[in-house]
């Protein structure tokens, strides 16, 4: 096992150095001057010339990479054209909010996509197992900036029982520890915003929860399903276990296994995938900070936040398929 | 080892293909059994059912729809709820929604087929020659897509647009460019597997050049995933594309984009959500559409996946 990782570490390497090749390589492959599209078509040229300076485009292409390297190495991720301010700072200061909205995602995903997977798969052909995987069918087919929208429209608009957008309302004072707000009001015992935390953060980890729910519960039904054949179900059933443990025990243990590997791999799409439910509920978290800076032709950020989300994405993924294996024996004897 | 089992040549494996290499879209056995498979799915028929409508939409939409999408607008018919006049209703700019949707639907079919064009074309190569030749090819072609991996689909195509600039083209281009990695995966997987077979091992001993047994022998036989992989693609790539437009990142004004028309029904949806209930219903419906079809084709070309 142990060689296994350090085997994946190693791996990581020319994968995370394509990465940052590709990053820097984004302000290069822009069509013609950078520093002319980055400031438009007003600058002076002693202001293009300073752009280039800071940015280091006078040197040759490859000192230019390595300084780059050099740089991210150490967290360093440059300045943001706009506001000036450190890139790294500014992503840590979003990212727990991408990381909030990413877990309770997740968490709403599981707890439905799995019980939903489980009931068609031990009633298959039932009226919940047609409904349920049409259910999922339309799930990994949703536009979800849409169902942003309608949810919005639905709970927000005409019934009114939850806030549009934001992460916490007007006049609401949480003290910051860890950034995750329902963490923090539980640390200090703030229940108001607690409450209000959790009203704000309901309608987008629902709706950003569609899809990976959808898969899961595609997942979870078939793996189940190929479980429930197996001998050892029959011999618990002949024991005479109750079908509650049966399901529980020994089937949804074993079916398990794929269904983690694919939530590992959609929560790692999901930290990057909130940019349009970001979008949608005006949520502070990475997602939105991406797109604000396309829009603002602000390059360096986007080189800064796709070089952190993509590694962040990578790591998820190694640690998933850790994970897969350390929970499988089957797996860690090969 | 590929999912799917290669579909044998017309011609057994034991017969050396001839020459002239017979494609397998000849009407032959396992096609036929496939296609009458599909049809036999109710989920499969759904999906064509649904792609029939949007083809119809896409081909006669200057007939079918009543006004000009872009052109016809109304400004003191503003926001008008659905009625015998509109069908649809009428977004902000008073355009009818029903004649905006019916050539969005050409705008999706294209986006659909484009980007998933550069995705097949490029990503069949890149896995047809990783696959067939294996060795210092593979590796650096197989390094090169776990590369592109390592980025989220939906962030790499932004980034890709962030370099050429945010419109309806360079949105295509970008979502092409993020499929290449599923299709060189499953076209090298499945060319790992057919190569071993007998008719490869003909085709090389009458003296066929590379090209050729890739080509004409190896590639037709790899069909089936190829042809999932495409449908499957062409729902996801439409509603990535709508997305990056909802961002502004694709489609511009006054293009009738689906995704477009919800960005510019976000500021109207509030007291009249028509404006965005029916293009994200397109969307929704187009997508199914395909995914239902390319469900339906998994099972027809593959019966032992079949439960």
């Amino acid at each position: 096992m142990l060689r296994y990782i350090v085997k994946r570490l190693v791996w990581l390497i020319p994968v995370l150095i394509g990465v940052t090749f590709l990053a820097f390589l984004l302000l290069h492959l822009i069509p013609g001057d950078p520093a002319q599209v980055i400031l438009g078509e007003r600058a002076t040229p002693e202001q293009l010339e300073q752009l280039r300076e800071d940015l280091g485009l006078n040197d040759p292409f490859l000192v230019q990479y390595a300084r780059f390297l050099g740089r991210v190495l150490s967290g360093d991720l440059g300045r943001s054209i706009h506001t000036h301010e450190q890139i790294a700072v500014e992503l840590m200061e979003r990212f727990p909010a991408t990381l909030e909205l990413a877990l309770a995602a997740m968490f709403v995903a599981t707890v439905v996509g799995v019980t939903a997977g489980v009931i068609a798969a031990v009633r298959p052909h039932s009226w919940f197992d047609h409904l349920s995987m049409t259910g999922a069918l339309i799930g990994v087919s949703m536009p979800i900036f849409w169902l942003g929208l309608l949810v919005i429209w639905a709970f927000s608009v005409q019934l009114g029982w939850l806030p549009p957008s934001g992460r916490l309302s007007h006049g609401i004072q949480l003290e910051t520890i860890t950034g995750l707000h329902l963490v923090d009001s539980v640390l200090t015992a703030n229940w108001p915003a607690f409450w209000d935390s959790l009203a704000h953060l309901l309608l987008p980890a629902v709706v950003l929860g569609t899809i990976p729910m959808a898969i899961i519960a595609r997942m979870t039904r078939a793996s189940m399903l190929e479980v429930l054949e197996q001998d050892y179900i029959r011999t618990a059933r002949a024991k005479g276990l109750r079908r509650g443990a049966i399901i529980v025990r020994h089937a949804l243990k074993n079916a398990f296994l794929p269904v983690l590997t694919v939530m590992g791999l959609q929560f790692g799409a999901l930290l990057s995938g909130a940019v349009l439910t970001e979008t949608i509920f005006s949520w502070p978290g990475i997602g939105r900070y991406v797109v604000n800076a396309i829009l603002a032709r602000d390059i360096p950020v986007v080189q800064g936040s796709i070089l952190f989300i993509a590694t962040l994405f990578v790591l998820i993924n190694l640690v998933t398929d850790l994970l897969y294996k350390a929970i499988d024996p089957r797996i860690r004897l090969e | 080892m590929s999912m799917f089992a290669p579909i044998p040549h017309a011609h057994d494996s034991r017969t050396p293909a001839p020459a002239s290499g017979p494609t397998p879209t000849r009407a032959s056995g396992p096609w036929r059994d496939a296609a009458s498979r599909l049809l036999r799915s109710k989920t499969a028929c759904a999906g064509l059912a649904i792609l029939a409508l949007l083809l119809t939409a896409a081909l006669f939409a200057d007939v079918l729809a009543p006004y000009d999408p872009v052109h016809d607008a109304d400004l003191y018919n503003r926001l008008q709820p659905p009625s015998a006049e509109h069908w649809l209703g009428t977004d902000a700019q008073g355009r009818d929604i029903f004649s905006r949707i019916l050539h969005g639907a050409r705008i999706s079919l294209e986006i659909g087929l484009v980007s998933v064009g550069i995705s097949l074309i490029l990503g069949t190569l890149l896995g047809a020659v990783s696959g067939y030749f294996g060795g210092t090819v593979d590796l650096v072609i197989m390094r090169l897509i776990d590369i592109l991996l390592a980025f989220p689909s939906i962030l790499l195509a932004i980034a890709i647009v962030a370099i050429l600039g945010p419109d309806l083209i360079n949105a295509m281009i970008a979502i092409g460019i993020v499929g290449i990695p599923q299709f060189a995966r499953i076209v090298r997987s499945s060319v790992l597997a057919v190569k071993e077979m007998e008719f490869v091992d003909a085709a090389r001993a009458i003296g066929a050049s590379d090209a050729r047994i890739l080509f004409r022998h190896i590639l037709p036989n790899c069909l089936a995933p190829i042809l999932v992989q495409t449908t499957l693609s062409i729902g996801t790539a439409i509603l990535d594309a709508a997305g990056l437009s909802f961002l502004g990142l694709g489609a511009q004004p006054p293009q009738p984009e689906w995704g477009l028309m919800l960005k510019e029904g976000q500021s109207a949806f509030q007291t009249a959500v028509w404006v965005v209930t029916f293009p994200g219903l397109a969307i929704l419906l187009t997508v199914l559409g395909f995914n239902l079809l390319g469900d339906g084709l998994r099972d027809a070309l593959d019966p032992r996946l079949k439960r």
